[in-house]
């Protein structure tokens, strides 16, 4: 094992995890806000903020995927050492990170069950700006917010599937955003 | 005082993880209860272990902890749950409700408006709204799968073909965004107006029922009704006796043995920043106290 596997993790879990679930909180709560996050160093091209996330919320507990050009030995390395979750395919991930483009098709994800809705997959999509012009309605959301989506049409049909569906969240840098499926977007 | 030898915030990190994980699909589907693996807490089932594992989940060292039951900061559940966290998780405690980031509640929404940086957690008894009407938890998982929530209007309309009114005061069913009913945990439903469009994020922790649910801020909460019998949120027909208000929720205390009785309010920092304001009620020490 090298210096960067073994680095990058938080110096103090108990307690920057709490300050790092309050930021993902805040973001799941108010789609739309920006927050920024950090602790976390992971190697690249994961993000600080999706770095942060994966520490504060899985374990061995919560498949994680890896899509795309997050799936390298080095980050592979890193999510086992840092949190101990097992790796696995898109239809048993709870969690999946990546681009929104490596992430496609959504149908691959887990949405719920109509019993269990909870029982869903949260997506961890990496992205280069999340300044945008998409309107977000709905729960959390006081009037409307605004948001950089990749696309309309993906996240409406994740809403139409309500309760059912995924939840997002957006990284760049340290900057963090989410879009549960409650929202409406346009 | 921290007690060292215990992780922050006294739970160990993976329950806080599994704890962190349950509110945020509960954020993520406003309303629906989350089942989550509850832990054994140093205190007994139906002292707040539900609202307390949240709280544990939800409290950084910069926060200031405030605890409420039934409205009072000074009563014995109260007092000991903001110990608890003063000891664990090292974070600054009060009484004053606008002072507070996290506040841990027992029955009472503050009768001061919350803001958007402050978190209600509700301690949550029976989170399932019928669970009277219907003992089988696989059975009330299908009602709301299917959104089969006729059950309850019967209830409500029992109510009426008996008492002439709804009157059920307490723990009153909501309907969360048009799709889950919603046990609001034991508040009077003179709160119930309060839950929805809140400014804050309102979190509620079952422990002996493991199960997390949650409002996110600026949610539509709706209390079940009928079009001839509206949701009414109803208090005592008084003001409180000793500061005056007239839009509190009030408590009545029987204050001595000819059956002298005394209405006050039951959120005890309203109350008393009202008297400090310079507010006096009818029973104010020197005033005849209303028999």
């Amino acid at each position: 094992m090298d210096a960067q596997t073994l680095g990058g993790g938080f110096t103090e879990p108990a307690i920057q995890s709490a300050h790092a679930f309050r930021s993902v909180m805040e973001v799941m709560a108010r789609p739309g806000t920006i927050q920024d996050i950090s602790g976390a160093e992971p190697p690249s091209p994961l993000s600080r903020a999706a770095g942060c996330i994966l520490l504060t919320l899985c374990d061995a507990d919560t498949p994680v995927y890896l899509a795309g050009e997050t799936d390298t030995a080095e980050i592979r390395a890193w999510i086992a050492f840092h949190t101990g979750a097992p790796l696995m395919g898109p239809s048993h991930a709870m969690f999946a990170v990546g681009t929104w483009e490596a992430l496609a098709p959504l149908s691959a994800y887990q949405i719920g069950t109509s019993e269990y809705p909870d029982r869903s997959a949260t997506l961890i999509v990496e992205s280069s700006s999340l300044d945008g012009e998409a309107t977000l309605k709905g729960p959390g959301i006081k009037d409307q917010a605004s948001l950089n989506l990749p696309e309309l049409a993906a996240f409406q049909a994740n809403q139409a599937k309500f309760p059912l569906g995924l939840d997002f969240y957006f990284t760049c840098g340290d900057q963090l955003a989410a879009l549960p499926r409650s929202t409406e977007v346009s | 005082m921290s007690e060292s030898a215990y992780n922050f915030a006294y739970l160990d990190e993976q329950t806080k993880r599994m704890i962190r994980r349950a509110i945020l699909k509960g954020l993520a589907i406003p309303g629906y209860q989350v089942p989550f693996a509850s832990r054994e807490m140093p205190m007994p089932y139906g002292w707040g272990t539900g609202g307390v594992q949240v709280s544990a989940a939800v409290l950084t060292p910069e926060d200031t902890f405030k605890v409420i039951d039934q409205g009072a900061d000074d009563t014995t559940n109260a007092v000991s749950i903001r110990t608890f966290f003063e000891r664990t998780a090292d974070v600054e405690t009060t009484t004053e409700t606008s002072a507070a980031s996290v506040i841990q509640t027992r029955h009472r929404i503050p009768e001061e408006p919350l803001t958007e940086d402050q978190i209600l957690v509700y301690q949550v008894p029976i989170p399932e709204p019928l669970r009277f009407l219907e003992p089988r938890e696989s059975e009330t998982r299908k009602m709301h799968s299917l959104e089969e929530y006729g059950l309850m209007h019967v209830k409500l309309y029992e109510d009426i073909s008996r008492h002439g009114h709804i009157a059920t005061s307490y723990a009153y069913p909501v309907k969360v965004e048009g799709r889950y009913v919603m046990d609001p945990s034991p508040i009077p439903k003179f709160d119930n107006p309060k839950l929805g469009q809140m400014a804050a994020v309102q979190l509620f922790g079952a422990g002996r029922e493991q199960r997390i649910y949650a409002l996110p801020p600026y949610t539509d909460v709706v209390s079940l009704d009928f079009d001839d019998h509206p949701f009414e949120a109803s208090k005592a027909d008084q003001v409180c006796g000793l500061c005056g208000a007239e839009d509190s929720y009030l408590d009545e205390v029987i204050i001595d043995d000819q059956g002298g009785r005394l209405f006050c309010c039951s959120d005890t920092d309203y109350c008393t920043s009202r008297r400090a304001a310079g507010h006096q009620g009818p029973a104010f020490p020197g005033s005849e106290v209303a028999a």
